[in-house]
């Protein structure tokens, strides 16, 4: 599965858990009008470094935080690179 | 010293106002007018409950009840109901304000109920002062059950006054914000800093988004704003950082690591940023404004300041007038030790003369701010038949500093035959269960199965110590 489809089914299946109405995942959907709540995010990304073996917060380096979905889809891409 | 009587310093009226998300009150509104339906002598005396759904008629409670109530005890927005009848005994509480976001039944048993509301209402209000009242905050214990911690309006201010008798003040009088809620420890302070210079607040909504919140606080002229690292992260999520143009910046109720300071460094280079450690039970330990994590080792030990900190057996201890009094309730144990120190129960590591945090001894999880014990998560996964053994842990997180994780022994299969869920249907039952029983934030963000749990000599199960 690419980096984008594992992080769109792990919005979906949080956004699930979470009795979260999901809006639809366009790159320039700002994330905090994704429907999801600061706890879901924590859950999402703990749950990509288990899939995908990473974590981008956690870099050397601060990095900017994502503003819209493309932003977090790039923030995953550019560390898998 | 109470709480009207120091806004009013100098016969002044106070000249700052309180914003909610729907309201804004002008304090000097409060010599002639009450948010309390006219009845604040009916107070007079009693253990009053806050428990009320909206902030801003929290905090209006607060000023008007202080040096009137015997004692006043402060509820979280979030107090579940089935707790209501144990913090009303324990505290000896006889009367409640509350909103009508609260159910009349939370408080069975009281013998006074006062409806308040956010907008004041004129009518003669009699300030005086007549009771040293007593300030009983709420806070997570191992069972879920909150532990009432009980402080004073001097213990709560000590750092504060501390602080502003040093520092001049400003010019133009400060105008606070915080994401948090004023019913919480740290809240509470920025509450406290606000009132007592008469100043302005801006109270955060839950139902408002970040972007609303901070372009209301905006246009309220704020200049100095609090939040956890994860109420921060969050707002650079929203993209709506530029928003404010506040003076000061200041983080508190979570480990600050580098990333977020560097983050809101870049986000308002022109502004002081500065991360503060406190804790319910041990007040305000320190603030430091130098940019980097952790705090300067000559803190600690060092002499003539508000706080002495000392670290024994890994943790920070605090010990100032800022530090509770007690718990309430016979079963627990004194808060200061001997020596008159509180043991924060954080963990902290020496490295090249600065210490930093290392996350909470005794395995308590600090989820965007709230407080997790493991213990009461195990509980309700080791309720389920299937389930022989837990072990809950945190795990770190760039957006709430840390989730919760478990790792889960199932029973053998020929005890619960026919009971027990297969493969994927397994963890989801548990995070299930733990949801039907639990706030959000304990419930296990991911869920391992595994062969068996590492206990003890003496029986018990190996926590990580970090």
């Amino acid at each position: 599965m690419s980096v984008r489809a594992t992080i769109v089914s792990q919005f979906e299946v949080v956004a699930g858990e979470q009795q979260r109405r999901l809006a639809p995942l366009t790159d320039d959907l700002k994330l905090l009008q994704s429907g999801l709540d600061s706890l879901s995010f924590a859950i999402i990304v703990a749950r990509l470094e288990d899939e995908l073996g990473f974590d981008p917060f956690n870099a050397e380096e601060a990095v900017e935080f994502p503003v819209t979905f493309g932003d977090f889809v790039r923030l995953y891409e550019n560390s898998a690179g | 010293m109470w709480l009207w009587g120091a806004m009013c310093a100098d016969g002044q009226v106070p000249a700052g106002a309180f914003h909610g998300s729907t309201t804004v009150v002008r304090l000097a509104a409060l010599t002639g007018a009450s948010s309390l339906d006219g009845r604040l002598e009916e107070l007079r005396g009693r253990t009053v409950l806050i428990a009320t759904k909206d902030q801003l008629t929290a905090a209006l409670a607060l000023i008007e009840l202080d040096g009137v109530a015997r004692r006043i005890v402060l509820c979280p927005p979030d107090l579940a109901a089935a707790y209501f009848p144990g913090v009303i005994e324990t505290a000896g509480a006889d009367a409640w304000v509350r909103d009508d976001a609260v159910p009349e039944e939370n408080g069975a048993g009281l013998g006074v109920e006062v409806k308040a509301q956010p907008a004041l209402v004129a009518t003669s209000v009699n300030r005086q002062r007549s009771h040293e009242t007593e300030w009983i905050l709420l806070t997570s214990g191992t069972t879920g059950a909150p532990k009432l911690v009980l402080h004073t309006l001097g213990t709560l201010t000590s750092v504060i006054l501390y602080q502003q008798a040093r520092r001049p003040a400003a010019s133009n009088a400060p105008v606070w914000s915080t994401f948090y809620d004023i019913r919480r420890y740290g809240g509470l302070q920025i509450f406290l800093r606000a009132a007592l210079r008469g100043g302005s607040l801006v109270l955060s909504d839950p139902k408002e988004s970040i972007t609303d919140f901070l372009a209301r606080a905006s246009a309220a002229g704020i200049t100095h704003i609090s939040g956890t690292p994860s109420h921060w992260r969050r707002a650079l999520m929203s993209g709506a950082t530029a928003t404010i143009a506040p003076v000061y910046v200041r983080l508190s109720g979570e480990i600050a690591d580098q990333a977020i300071l560097d983050n809101l460094k870049l986000a308002y280079p022109n502004s002081g940023v500065a991360h503060a450690f406190a804790s319910t039970e041990a007040g305000v330990a320190f603030e430091v404004g130098d940019g980097l994590a952790g705090f300067p080792a000559t803190l600690v030990g060092a002499a003539g300041g508000a706080v002495d900190l000392k670290v024994a057996d890994g943790t920070l201890h605090i010990r100032s007038g800022g530090n509770a009094l007690r718990y309430l309730g016979e079963q627990f144990a004194p808060i200061r030790g001997a020596d008159g120190f509180v043991d924060t129960g954080d963990r902290v590591d020496l490295r090249e003369g600065r210490y930093h945090f290392m996350g909470r001894a005794g395995g308590v999880i600090n989820v965007g701010g709230l407080k997790v014990h493991p213990e009461e998560v195990e509980a309700v996964i080791n309720a389920i038949p299937w389930v022989r053994m837990s072990l809950v842990k945190a795990r770190r997180n760039p957006i709430t500093g840390a989730v919760v994780t478990a790792e889960v022994v199932l029973a053998d299969e020929t005890d619960v035959a026919g009971e027990r869920p297969q493969g994927a249907e397994l963890t989801r039952e548990i995070i299930e269960a733990c949801r039907r029983g639990l706030p959000a934030h304990k419930v296990p963000a991911m869920v391992r199965i595994v062969p068996s749990l590492e206990v003890s000599a003496a029986g018990k199960l190996v926590r990580p110590s970090a």
